[in-house]
């Protein structure tokens, strides 16, 4: 088993964000998580890379227990993020960025340059390598979260809304990025809010609201699932 | 190395500059050296072959090093100190006990001074990196005045408010100049590697970010204790050196919040935080700015006032002499309000305020 979440609970004073999610992913895969605003998606995410503890349930990565484990640690074990709201280390430039990140695989500093040198133009962010991180256009600062991750050479990929507020071209790009990076042997679970991203690249997807599971399946079966398209465009629409 | 330059050649002059102060013939030389610059330079150029401006500048250098050590934990990391008191006291009581209870020589403080700082920092970062910014600032305030009550009760001890009085080594001013050049060059030295590593990376990353820093991999509680514990190191070192220059402390002195914990932070944002050379810049300004109010100006206001018989201006010199701490707090307001990164961080900005013509050609 590579990866599994079993049953997990988070429960924010009465809110209960997320009431009891099961779910598997294999390796080479991506899973996509989808659901409407506050349905738990980046809660789930927190709960894997120990930013939140559980309030019940477990996760495993390739057989181990990692609930309880702190966020560097699960990083370490292999499992890298993006977030949502992004957080560019911004008085840094994009290279410090993906070297500080970099540092995690490298005994040395000129090890972790050549990493981050080769993630950076795996990103496609060679441009704007010296720039401060700062000062990045919405597009490059996306880009950054995910070579940021991949510079800690994960197993297992998080992508939160990387494609949020792109446009067109740059949405086609994030796809093929998105490609790229399984290509290169990294499973990855991405929550996306664009049903194109999230169609065409996802092999299973699971569809959750209210924190709780409403199904799962292939990205065709999801999208014609009647209580899927309740929660995204109201009960009226099925009606 | 470009950027290293005008350092180093400041260092070469601070290095031999001073020894015209005491060996005999040397001033001649430096005189004569001297001479091929224009006359108003040479004044200041044997500035420190006199032992009162030696004094302050052995001051100036002790603050490098608490300025420099502060802007590792706070400049660099994130986690702003006003408790660096506790260690540069800790350091200065460490050399001191040496002495009364051991009958070491207090020398040996360099030894026992830094490693004992970091005792006190080590379970004081511990405990108190799991919080954040402002509750983070709050806990060092308390640990240096824990510190300081701990040094004033403990009177079998530390002879409680007596304080310790010690021998000095030397009469002349020169070796302690040297040590403390010493001292200041081995924590810029020290830093700057530090900072250019793997670990200045992870203190830059946990200053921007904890969150994200958390997420790469950083064990950003471990790694904020290891910067904590080098800034702690070099102020006890910096403490150990006081006990053996000044020859005599108390916990008001050594622990106090004003006089060092303040003044540590004065000297890091006045300076520049997170540049190399900024504490050092700003820990001559800083001494500079309270060696004037501590002496009135240098006597200059009570000359003024005997001089006009105007008791107005006698009143204005007694408050001059007494508001230094309203001054600081002047200083910082104006520093956060016009150079937010300090002389040497707005460096280009402040060249074009004062040299507005100079930038004309570029
Ligand atoms: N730290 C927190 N404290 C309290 N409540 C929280 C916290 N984080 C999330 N929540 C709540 O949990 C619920 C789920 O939030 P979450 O951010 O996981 O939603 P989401 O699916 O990612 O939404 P979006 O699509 O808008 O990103 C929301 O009601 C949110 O207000
Ligand atoms: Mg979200």
């Amino acid at each position: 088993m590579f990866f599994e979440a079993h049953h997990i609970v988070k429960h924010f004073g009465g809110l209960s964000a997320v009431g009891g999610v099961s779910f598997r992913v294999d390796k080479g895969e991506i899973f996509g998580l989808i659901g409407p605003n506050g349905s738990g998606k980046t809660t789930i995410f927190n709960l894997i890379n120990g930013f939140h503890s559980l309030s019940h349930g477990e996760i495993f990565f390739e057989g181990a227990r990692i609930s309880g484990l702190k966020t560097h640690e699960i990083c370490r074990r292999g499992i890298g993020r993006t977030f949502q709201v992004v957080k560019p280390l911004k008085r840094m430039t994009v290279l410090d960025n993906v070297i500080a990140s970099a540092f995690l695989r490298s005994r040395t500093k000129s090890q972790a340059i050549d990493l981050a040198e080769e993630t950076i133009e795996f990103c496609g962010l060679g441009p704007c390598r010296d720039k401060p991180a700062g000062g990045l256009p919405i597009a490059s600062r996306k880009r950054l979260e995910i070579a940021r991750a991949l510079a800690t050479k994960p197993k297992l990929l998080l992508l939160d809304e990387t494609a949020a507020g792109l446009n067109h071209t740059e949405l086609e790009e994030a796809i093929e990025l998105i490609s790229r990076i399984r290509t290169a042997g990294v499973t990855i679970i991405i929550v996306e809010h664009i049903m194109k991203v999230i169609m065409t690249i996802s092999d299973r997807i699971l569809a959750i609201n209210h924190g709780l599971a409403i199904t799962e399946g292939t990205p065709k079966e999801v999208a014609t699932h009647p209580e899927v398209i309740t929660a995204y465009l109201g009960a009226d629409y099925v009606a | 190395m470009r950027q290293h330059r005008v350092p180093l050649i400041l260092l070469a002059y601070l290095a031999i500059f001073p020894l015209g102060a005491v060996v005999p013939g040397v001033l001649g030389v430096l005189q004569k050296a001297a001479s091929v610059f224009p006359e108003w330079l040479q004044v200041y150029l044997l500035w420190f072959t006199d032992t009162y401006l030696l004094n302050l500048m052995i001051l100036v250098l002790m603050w490098v090093t608490i300025g420099s050590a502060w802007n590792l934990i706070a400049g660099y990391t994130g986690q702003v100190s006003f408790g660096d008191a506790a260690f540069f006291g800790t350091g200065a009581y460490a050399a001191g006990l040496l002495s009364t209870k051991l009958g070491l020589s207090a020398w040996w403080g360099f030894l026992v001074g830094g490693p004992l700082a970091v005792l006190v920092a080590f379970p004081f970062g511990w405990i108190c990196f799991r919080l954040r910014g402002a509750y983070f600032a709050l806990a060092t305030l308390a640990l240096n005045e824990v510190m300081r009550h701990i040094a004033t009760i403990w009177q079998s001890l530390t002879k409680g408010m007596v304080g310790i009085m010690i021998m000095p080594t030397f009469v002349s001013k020169l070796p302690y100049y040297y040590i403390a050049l010493g001292l200041a060059v081995l924590s810029i030295v020290c830093i700057e590697i530090v900072v250019n590593s793997r670990w200045g990376y992870y203190f830059i990353s946990i200053r921007e970010d904890q969150d994200a820093a958390e997420s790469m991999g950083i064990d950003t509680h471990y790694y904020k204790m290891v910067s904590l514990c080098i800034a702690a190191c070099l102020t006890g070192l910096a403490g150990a050196f006081w006990m053996n220059y000044n020859g005599s402390i108390d916990p008001r002195s050594v622990f106090s919040l004003h006089d060092i914990s303040i003044m540590a932070i004065l000297v890091g944002i006045v300076g520049g935080v997170s540049t190399t050379y900024g504490p050092a810049v700003g820990a001559f300004i800083m001494v500079a700015v309270s060696e004037v109010f501590r002496t009135g100006g240098f006597g200059m206001l009570e000359g003024l006032a005997r001089m006009t018989n105007s008791p107005a201006t006698e009143v204005v010199a007694k408050y001059v002499k007494e508001a230094h701490a309203l001054s600081f707090g002047l200083l910082v307001i104006v520093i956060i309000l016009f150079l937010p990164n300090g002389v040497v961080g707005d460096w280009p900005r402040l060249k074009r305020a004062l040299w507005p013509w100079s930038g004309k050609k570029a």
